[in-house]
């Protein structure tokens, strides 16, 4: 035991004197909830919006008034013609024109066709989808307000659409789960095979194995201290989000934790499997980057819906520990539920575990023979 | 000779697949000797060390290192072997004092023992300035001595030296051999492969490797006289061809791991 410990000591020491490592572990994890969270916000805050009011009628005016209202718009310019549109899309003074055609109140009163046309800037389309749907959406909302008395006999169904679980839609409450899945990924299975690959390179392995330390020992030496700097990452992410974001952790604490542990043995395994068949330090980077990280972004459902992509990815998906990871951790912190809801995602990553886990020790075995 | 047999091995076979990497090899090492192991390259050399030291089991034969057999003790032989690899094998980032630390610690020696022992080895390496300065500012050179003393720090029976002198300098080649010689002397004995045949002239015994056999086994001067040559490189030049089949395949199971 006395052997392990220096040997454990020797790898914090590693980790503690290699800038590389530490801007890795614990700058990486700050970033990037700073980076999802405000930059790659999905939420529309503050659009620039034009108007080119051909109408100037009190209908007209209590519209433009109504949109600019709400968080979402801002009104950067009061467009004279049509010559102008082309004008302030082309110089992004403005991302959205809403047109209101001539006559647009007389024509709505009297329940003629009222000319209303919104034109977006195509060139960032999921900026003009959603620029456009909230324009949509607050109009139609008003028209609907408007209708005349005379044509009200058939009642208008306004549905009252309310979200559950993050009533904001606040984006970043969706992309929380996500970092945590992407840092202890990152830092267990890259971490890990680079510094188990880095032994290796440097022929402190071979000593290592020649030296009375047993095989298990070596590499739960080497994997120990990233086990408990991977927890301090959880919870430092949690408090960032809860600080930053306001994102408080709706079910047990205890047990997202646990399911953590469970994630970063898994992510642990990965690793060391990953470091016994990779020769190399870049090998081992390459194989991590290319193999667990692009997928964990692209295929694990953090930012693409797994439910829209082709049922090939599907499948592709289903064998990625961040897949279920990712559903655990939405669960507990966002709906709060408990264990009863998220026990078949534990069981296939207890499952995933075990088996790489058994791969792990068997490759590291063969290499030894 | 009746001096004490530390290594003895008696028709040891190592086959990966149909490959024959060690062919019915027999030797002993006496206590206290510097026993040069040489051979081309894929000749078979690294194979043997990995079975001496417990790093891979034979296919069959027995193998006796410090009184203990391979195959079932392994543990045992590790406790009492040092090793040195031809890779630098002492950690850049950590300061000597730490290196002797880790390494100290591993073989279990008890912190107070360490701590005598690395100040006496400071003081006759002159390296007493250097002691908390990360390896990784130290010339070659004196890494490679440092190696060295790491590796034989916990006084171990026999201590295995897997091409130590690569990439160094003359001067501090020969100041290495001086250290060699200072630890055989003190009773442990030393296990040296090396690709300088000058070296190999120091050596007490050498054994010569070829195709996976010993094809020579002798004092230098011995073997000079029966090969009739005039220096142990003419010995090995005339003995030690690699055959044809030892080609890309002898290179990669040996370059496994």
């Amino acid at each position: 035991m006395k052997r392990f410990l220096g040997f454990v000591r020797k790898e914090f020491i590693h980790i503690f004197r290699d800038v590389r490592t530490l801007v890795i572990i614990f700058g990486i994890p700050a970033i990037m909830i700073i980076l999802f969270g405000y930059v790659v916000s999905t939420d529309l805050k503050d659009a620039s919006l034009a108007f080119l009011d051909l109408s100037k009628d009190d209908v007209t005016s209590e519209l433009i008034e109504r949109t600019c209202s709400s968080d979402f718009f801002r009104k950067t310019a009061d467009l004279s013609g049509y010559h102008e549109v082309d004008r302030v899309l082309k110089s992004g003074k403005a991302k959205v024109v809403i047109v209101f055609g001539e006559n647009f109140g007389r024509n709505l009163e009297s329940g003629k066709n009222a000319s209303l046309s919104i034109i977006a800037d195509g060139s960032e389309p999921n900026t003009a989808a959603l620029v456009s749907t909230y324009a949509n959406a607050i109009i139609s909302g008003f028209s609907q307000l408007s209708m005349p008395a005379g044509q009200a006999s058939i009642p208008v169904i306004v549905p009252e659409v309310r979200m559950f679980y993050n009533p904001s839609l606040k984006s970043q409450f969706m992309f929380v789960p996500g970092v945590i899945t992407m840092v202890l990924t990152l830092i267990c299975a890259l971490m890990t095979s680079i510094t188990l690959t880095r032994e290796k390179e440097f022929g402190t392995m071979e000593v290592l194995l020649v030296s009375p330390l047993k095989p298990v020992q070596i590499i739960l030496g080497k994997v120990t201290p990233y086990f408990f700097l991977s927890i301090v990452n959880v919870v430092t992410i949690l408090v960032l989000s809860r600080l930053v974001f306001g994102l408080p952790v709706k079910g047990s604490l205890i047990l997202l934790l646990a399911e953590s542990m469970l994630y970063i043995f898994l992510s642990l395994s990965i690793g060391i499997l990953i470091s016994a068949v990779a020769k190399t330090m870049q090998q081992a980077i390459f194989i991590s980057l290319v193999g667990m990280m692009l997928p964990t972004v692209l295929l694990s459902g953090f930012i693409f819906p797994i439910e829209n992509m082709p049922k090939i990815y599907d499948w592709v998906s289903s064998v990625l520990p961040p897949r279920y990871f990712i559903v655990i951790i939405k669960n507990i912190m966002i709906k709060g539920t408990g264990f009863a809801h998220v026990w078949k995602e534990t069981l296939i990553l207890i499952l995933m575990t075990v088996i790489m886990m058994g791969l792990a020790v068997r490759k590291f075995s063969i290499r030894l023979q | 000779m009746n001096r004490k047999t530390v290594i003895r091995v008696r028709d040891l076979v190592k086959k990966f697949g149909s490959f024959v990497a060690n062919d019915r090899l027999s030797f002993d090492v006496y206590e206290g000797e510097i026993f040069g192991f040489l051979g081309a390259n894929g000749a078979g050399k690294t194979t043997a060390i990995r079975i001496l030291t417990g790093l891979l089991e034979p296919t069959s034969g027995e193998v006796m290192v410090a009184g203990f057999d391979a195959c079932r003790q392994p543990e045992e032989i590790k406790r009492n072997i040092g090793y040195m690899c031809q890779k630098f094998s002492l950690y850049e980032d950590l300061t000597i004092r730490e290196n002797i630390m880790l390494y100290g610690g591993i073989y279990g020696l008890d912190r107070k023992t360490i701590k005598e022992r690395t100040e006496r080895l400071l003081d006759k390496l002159r390296f007493r300035e250097y002691g908390d300065r990360l390896i990784s500012a130290l010339p070659l050179g004196l890494k490679q001595k440092l190696a060295f003393s790491v590796a034989v720090f916990h006084e171990p029976r026999i201590v295995f030296l897997d091409e130590p002198t690569g990439g160094v300098d003359p001067l501090t080649r020969r100041q290495f051999w001086e250290m060699i010689y200072e630890t055989a002397s003190a009773g442990i004995t030393v296990f040296v492969t090396t690709h300088y045949m000058d070296e190999a002239e120091y050596c007490d015994r050498i054994s010569i490797m070829s195709d996976g056999r010993i094809v020579a086994l002798d004092t230098p001067s011995e073997l000079k006289r029966k090969y009739d040559a005039g220096s142990v490189e003419d010995v090995f030049v005339k003995i030690a061809r690699p055959g044809m089949k030892y080609s890309q395949e002898t290179a990669d199971i040996n370059g496994l791991g």
